[in-house]
């Protein structure tokens, strides 16, 4: 039985509805966008109230996926929980895992190989780029533009045979271990990963030239959904989001973790806070992490790629660890609590995106319907690592 | 039998023809904008009914006949169902004074630019009807952004034909036609440049093209007014879609293009291809660019469109009164 307009004003509908509702003003549309939207990316669901098309109010709802990450942390060992972490984001699996890999290697004092280290920060840098070749093209989807994300996905189809090689997945990849990597680079993975960083360098100016640059796109996010720093703070954003509002915190440069202080490179830094500065960050951090891995594919030495008797079922001594990454979306958090048993006491996932899209709300309040919507798609949601 | 009777009989048997050429014009544009979008995107495009998917429109038709036709519980029916109906049915009418060539047109009308352009305004109300009686938040919007957009660019629109009716001095599209030559440098498109742009701008808002797609912007409202629709409910918004890109190409063509007249032997070989490179261009545009804001939208239309379009038919007059 659906609902009419008449029912929601008796006090019908679900919780949310419920919720949201009355509203102080009667010429009002209350609309839910989602949790089927073309838009949302996932099952987000946000509760609108319009004034024709100028938003009032914006109240996202959360919870459709949630999947029960961090108890299930709680009952699996810490071998055994390590692919759920790439389910996390799938987008940038890597990043997660390391979160987890890292807090568990901190908890048993574990020294990991260099070799290991740097295909960390390779593997990490190239699942960086496709996710945000993947944000660019669901992005420019978003602002009505079709062709952007087969562009995107044809060099994002690149970087997942390059990661299939070594991790075996395309999408949810899981490569690293406590102690280490599961697998080795061989020589065609470091020459197409090289050939790749080449092609991907040749295509950004036909990017800057299709999109970055034109008339339409520039109108559509130049000035929308400023973000000041305060606000930045107030919610704990982190990732692209903050560093488009003028601060510069990036995991790899302000607490460095693996070996990111041994390569040089710019964490793009945009002061005005608006859309077009969490676009200009995203294309500029691309074009940093074929940097990184550049220098890290020159420097690379041999060696082993396990740290030496790491047990098959570790029980690390009873403690607590914080283990934070950079992911695409920001900073990524592992909280470890271990009680000296071989399942984790808790588990606790800190989401870049859950305080980003905390952030939503007070930047979508007076804009249009269609600015909401190109808000919702600059901030890169991943709706599963919300929900977690 | 009366002159009226042969009339009668010659507009009906002429509406049949147009429906037969809309249908099968709807087929080849439907193929031609997946290849097109299919070749812009680095991919094949449809390529398994057929060879090369060129049996891909019946299948997508014989798929849309077979869908159950669904009425949403609280819509109001009849005027959900008037919708496509009167959306589809007026761009036929519009088809009658379009001279395809020199005798090729199935009324003889002195007046077929307002016939055009009045019956084309239909499309407005199908498309508010549709929003209205599909009962659902989205359609309602896309129906308001809908009206907003018809109203901002039928002003521009029409302005920008007036200087190519006062320099035919006719509003017969045969007449138009005859009054430019063959060779592109005697075209009005060649005499009006701005005109001809602003007449093309519009006629891309007019049939809700990207980047103006906005009663339909699925990214933004589902699927804007034809959110509700299923199987041919939908077919018919976009037939209706389909032919109106048509009327308005066969509109620029005639109007800024010289129609049927070529270099040599007139006739409708030199219309057809006009009309497709048109429809070419707006597919084009459609798979290259972003979809524009609505503010923005109307802000193109109000304060730039039409203030020029005024100047430049201020300047048409001038110059006709002074030179003729």
């Amino acid at each position: 039985m659906s609902l009419t307009g008449n029912d929601v004003l008796a006090g019908k509908g679900d919780f949310y509805t419920r919720h949201f509702q009355p509203t102080p003003r009667e010429d009002t549309l209350i609309l839910n966008m989602g949790p089927q939207h073309p838009s949302t990316h996932g099952v987000l669901r946000v509760m609108l109230e319009i004034d024709g098309e100028y938003i009032l109010r914006a109240e996202p709802v959360i919870g459709y996926v949630h999947r029960m990450q961090e108890k299930m942390g709680e009952r699996l060992d810490y071998n055994q929980y390590l692919p759920n972490t790439a389910r996390v984001d799938y987008l940038h699996p890597l990043a997660w895992n390391w979160a987890y890999v890292g807090a568990a290697e901190k908890l048993l004092g574990l020294e990991i190989p260099e070799r290991a280290e740097y295909i960390r920060v390779i593997t990490c840098e190239l699942n960086r780029i496709s996710s945000h070749l993947l944000w660019w093209g669901t992005y420019l989807l978003d602002l009505g533009a079709f062709t952007p994300i087969l562009y995107a996905f044809a060099d994002r189809e690149k970087l997942a045979d390059i990661l299939q090689r070594i991790t075996g997945s395309r999408l949810t990849f899981s490569l690293y271990q406590i102690g280490g990597c599961k697998a080795d680079m061989d020589d065609r993975f470091i020459r197409e990963t090289k050939e790749f960083i080449e092609y991907m360098r040749s295509r950004f100016p036909m990017y800057k030239d299709l999109v970055t640059d034109n008339l339409i796109l520039r109108k559509r996010v130049e000035g929308i959904g400023r973000i000041t720093r305060e606000e930045c703070r107030k919610y704990g954003a982190s990732g692209p989001t903050v560093r488009a509002a003028g601060l510069d915190y990036d995991v790899r440069r302000t607490e460095p973790y693996s070996l990111y202080d041994r390569f040089e490179f710019n964490c793009p830094v945009y002061e005005d806070g608006d859309a077009l500065a969490r676009y200009m960050v995203r294309m500029q951090e691309m074009e940093q992490s074929l940097e990184i891995i550049e220098q890290a594919l020159k420097q690379l030495p041999d060696g082993e790629i396990m740290a030496p008797k790491v047990p098959k079922k570790p029980k690390p001594p009873s403690g607590e660890v914080y283990h934070a990454v950079e992911s695409g979306r920001g900073k990524v958090g592992v909280r470890l609590i271990s009680d000296g048993s071989a399942v984790p006491y808790r588990v606790k996932l800190r989401s870049p995106s859950y305080s980003n899209l905390s952030l939503f709300p007070c930047i979508a309040a007076g804009t249009l319907l269609a600015d909401a919507i190109s808000i919702l798609g600059s901030l890169d949601l991943v709706i599963p690592e919300i929900d977690r | 039998m009366s002159e009226i009777t042969l009339n009668i009989i010659r507009i009906w048997a002429g509406l049949f023809i147009i429906l037969s050429f809309i249908s099968v014009n709807a087929i080849i544009l439907v193929y031609l904008e997946r290849k097109i979008a299919g070749h812009i995107q680095r991919r094949p495009g449809p390529f398994e009914v057929g060879p090369h998917g060129i049996l891909q429109p019946f299948a997508d038709a014989v798929k849309l006949l077979g869908k159950q036709i669904i009425t949403p519980r609280y819509a109001d029916a009849l005027l959900y169902w008037a919708a496509p109906i009167l959306s589809f049915a007026p761009v036929a009418v519009c088809f009658l004074p379009i001279p395809a060539g020199p005798h090729a047109r199935v009324l003889d009308i002195n007046v077929g630019v307002i016939l055009i352009l009045a019956f084309s305004g239909l499309n407005v109300l199908a498309l508010c009807l549709a929003g209205w009686g599909s009962q659902n938040k989205w359609s309602l919007l896309g129906a308001a952004r809908n009206i907003a957009q018809s109203v901002g660019y039928e002003i521009p629109l029409l302005l920008s034909v007036m200087p190519i009716l006062m320099l035919s001095g006719s509003l017969d599209l045969n007449t138009i036609t005859q009054n430019q030559g063959g060779w592109p440098w005697e075209w009005y498109a060649f005499k009006q440049p701005v005109a001809f742009i602003i007449f093309f701008v519009c006629a891309l808002a007019e049939t809700n093209r990207a980047p103006f797609d906005l009663p339909e912007a699925e990214s933004e409202l589902t699927a804007g007014f034809h959110t509700e629709y299923s199987g041919m409910g939908f077919g018919l918004f976009f037939m209706g879609e389909y032919t109106y890109m048509i009327v308005v190409c066969s509109m620029t063509a005639l109007l800024f293009m010289g129609g049927w007249q070529g270099p040599f032997a007139p006739g409708w070989w030199w219309f057809v291809p006009k009309v497709y490179v048109l429809l070419l261009i707006m597919m084009w545009i459609r798979w290259t660019f972003p979809r524009v804001r609505f503010d923005q939208l109307l802000n193109v239309s109000w304060k730039w469109l039409i203030p020029i379009s005024l100047v430049n038919l201020l300047a048409t007059a001038l110059v006709i009164s002074l030179c003729c």
